[in-house]
């Protein structure tokens, strides 16, 4: 995913922003939920090719702390929605055809349950992130909007064989999230309270067949919900009209995400940084690992294995400016407060509304990322005191 | 006299010095402001320089120096509620005080009229 511009932008260049280019306004493709978002008075950007609302007219502080209190809607459509199908019919084949690609395991994905992946390369970076359900016959991916057609490539060259690879371009997607999440989908399918963390149903919301997962990008409890097309304004329409529902945009999406420590790739995640480094270890399961059953056999394995052994030489930490000066993706990290012994670079930063304060993470040395660590970050020829400190930032109410 | 940059600036122009703040446009296209960067009294400054930082939730801005000149006093209350800026941002918002090296260069700058028309 391309990075959403959370740098810093001059007035003279926001000028511009606020007029965009038609020319590459004309060439941005739309999401169902398009015409929505421009009846709901968004402010439009371009993201990943999309033309995607950044905030609607409460603005991003608002909505941000609206989805933390009550719920938030999100349209997500941009992102890629694969199906990965057996030519066997068995679902075992697919898994392990995948787990030649991600350093996950899949095989022990049971039915209608969700995991969180990574397509790696043959040098350890990471390709993309990615969410892996087992949906019985087959198995259902959500990839990164600037990442989908690539992806979709990879997955037909590494699994064609095995499995028929199909991008979907006839669902959009939702995120429900927040604490009142649960109780807004259950006035339109009440079974959805048994769901757990990272389940995976199928429920006719309104007679619409919807594939409904618990799960997101905010920290929250919430749902994301892949919608046919045809209906994906009633649904979504149908959501927002109840009044713990707010529109959230892409602005706040980014802070809900920094402040729950989840990456977003292109800006803490790259084919530069292996998962090791960016401290994802816990997205390769112990059946992948030196001594697992199936260990390594994914893209990169002998450097990501050893740097299991060994560690990595730095590693991606939360980072905790100590003023109230945002410290924003790009800044500098440095051990000392003259900027002479550089030991890292913050990947994502800004202010998080639910911690009131600024808030960033990025990578640092492995000598200087221990917790409490004190460094500090250049912010317009100024070194600010940060810390490094334990992600995420805000407690995750996730439902396990 | 009243005058505005096409940065979205305004300034309010009382002999040699000039009240300077963002204006009302501007501060609805930036959104909910959380930190506010003032320059230090005395510093001078040349039209077009970066003399403050407003910073949103989802991103930083400059606020430039209007005309050439020194600062003679900043807004603190600005610095303790960033807020302010969004709730007034004409008034008891303003950033800096200005004292201006050369008063007729404000001529140049748009009058009210002018720069409702830039930001319709």
């Amino acid at each position: 995913m391309s990075a959403f511009d959370a740098g810093s932008v001059s007035r003279r260049e926001m000028r511009q922003t606020w007029r965009p280019d038609l020319e590459e306004i004309s060439h941005l493709k739309h999401t169902p939920l398009h015409a929505l978002h421009l009846s709901l008075g968004a402010r439009m950007v371009p993201f990943a090719g999309y033309d995607m609302p950044v905030q609607y007219l409460e603005g991003v502080l608002k909505e941000h702390l609206h989805t933390r209190a009550a719920a938030g809607l999100f349209d997500v459509s941009h992102m890629g929605q694969i199906i990965v199908r057996p030519k066997s019919g068995r679902i075992e084949d697919a898994a392990l055809a995948l787990e030649k690609l991600v350093p996950v395991d899949v095989l022990g994905l049971a039915e209608g349950r969700q995991r969180y992946g990574l397509f790696t390369n043959n040098e350890g970076g990471i390709l993309d992130d990615l969410m892996i359900t087992n949906r019985g016959d087959h198995l259902f991916l959500i990839v990164n909007a600037a990442c989908k057609d690539a992806d979709f490539d990879h997955l037909k060259k590494g699994l064609g064989d095995t499995c028929d690879v199909t991008m979907l371009d006839d669902r959009a997607l939702v995120a429900l999230q927040g604490p009142r999440a649960e109780a807004v989908l259950c006035e339109l399918w009440a079974d959805v309270a048994a769901m757990r963390f990272m389940d995976v149903a199928e429920a006719d919301l309104h007679d619409v067949a919807c594939i409904i997962s618990r799960s997101g990008y905010t920290g929250e409890d919430g749902f994301e919900i892949s919608i046919p097309v045809d209906s994906a304004v009633d649904v979504t329409q149908r959501l927002l009209e109840h009044p713990d529902v707010m529109p959230i945009g892409l602005g706040a999406r980014d802070s809900l995400r920094l402040e729950a420590g989840l990456c977003l790739y292109g800006n803490d995640i790259d084919t530069g940084t292996t998962p090791v480094e960016a401290a994802l270890e816990w997205a390769i399961q112990k059946s992948r690992r030196a001594g697992g059953d199936r260990a390594g056999g994914f893209p990169g394995a002998e450097r990501i294995l050893a740097e299991f052994a060994n560690g990595a030489k730095r590693r991606r930490v939360g980072l905790k400016p100590e003023g109230r000066a945002p410290v924003r993706g790009g800044a500098k990290v440095f051990a000392d407060a003259e900027g002479n012994m550089t030991v890292g670079t913050v990947t994502s930063g800004g202010f998080g509304p639910s911690v009131d304060g600024p808030i960033a993470m990025g990578y640092v040395d492995a000598a200087h990322a221990g917790n409490g660590t004190k460094l500090f970050a250049e912010v317009r020829g100024k070194y600010l005191p940060l810390a490094v400190a334990a992600l995420p930032f805000v407690k995750q109410t996730y439902k396990r | 006299m009243l005058k505005f940059t096409e940065e979205h600036e305004w300034l309010k122009i009382e002999g040699d010095v000039a009240t300077v703040g963002i204006t009302e446009h501007a501060a609805g296209q930036l959104g909910d402001l959380v930190f506010v960067e003032l320059p230090e009294a005395g510093a001078s400054f040349a039209k077009g320089d970066s003399a403050a930082t407003v910073e949103s939730v989802k991103a930083a801005s400059d606020v430039y120096c209007p005309l050439d000149g020194e600062i003679i006093e900043v807004n603190q209350a600005i610095v303790d509620d960033p807020s302010l800026v969004n709730s007034d941002p004409q008034g008891a918002a303003w950033f800096f005080k200005l004292k201006l090296a050369d008063p007729s260069a404000a001529n140049a700058l748009l009058d009210e009229a002018a720069y409702k028309e830039l930001v319709a």
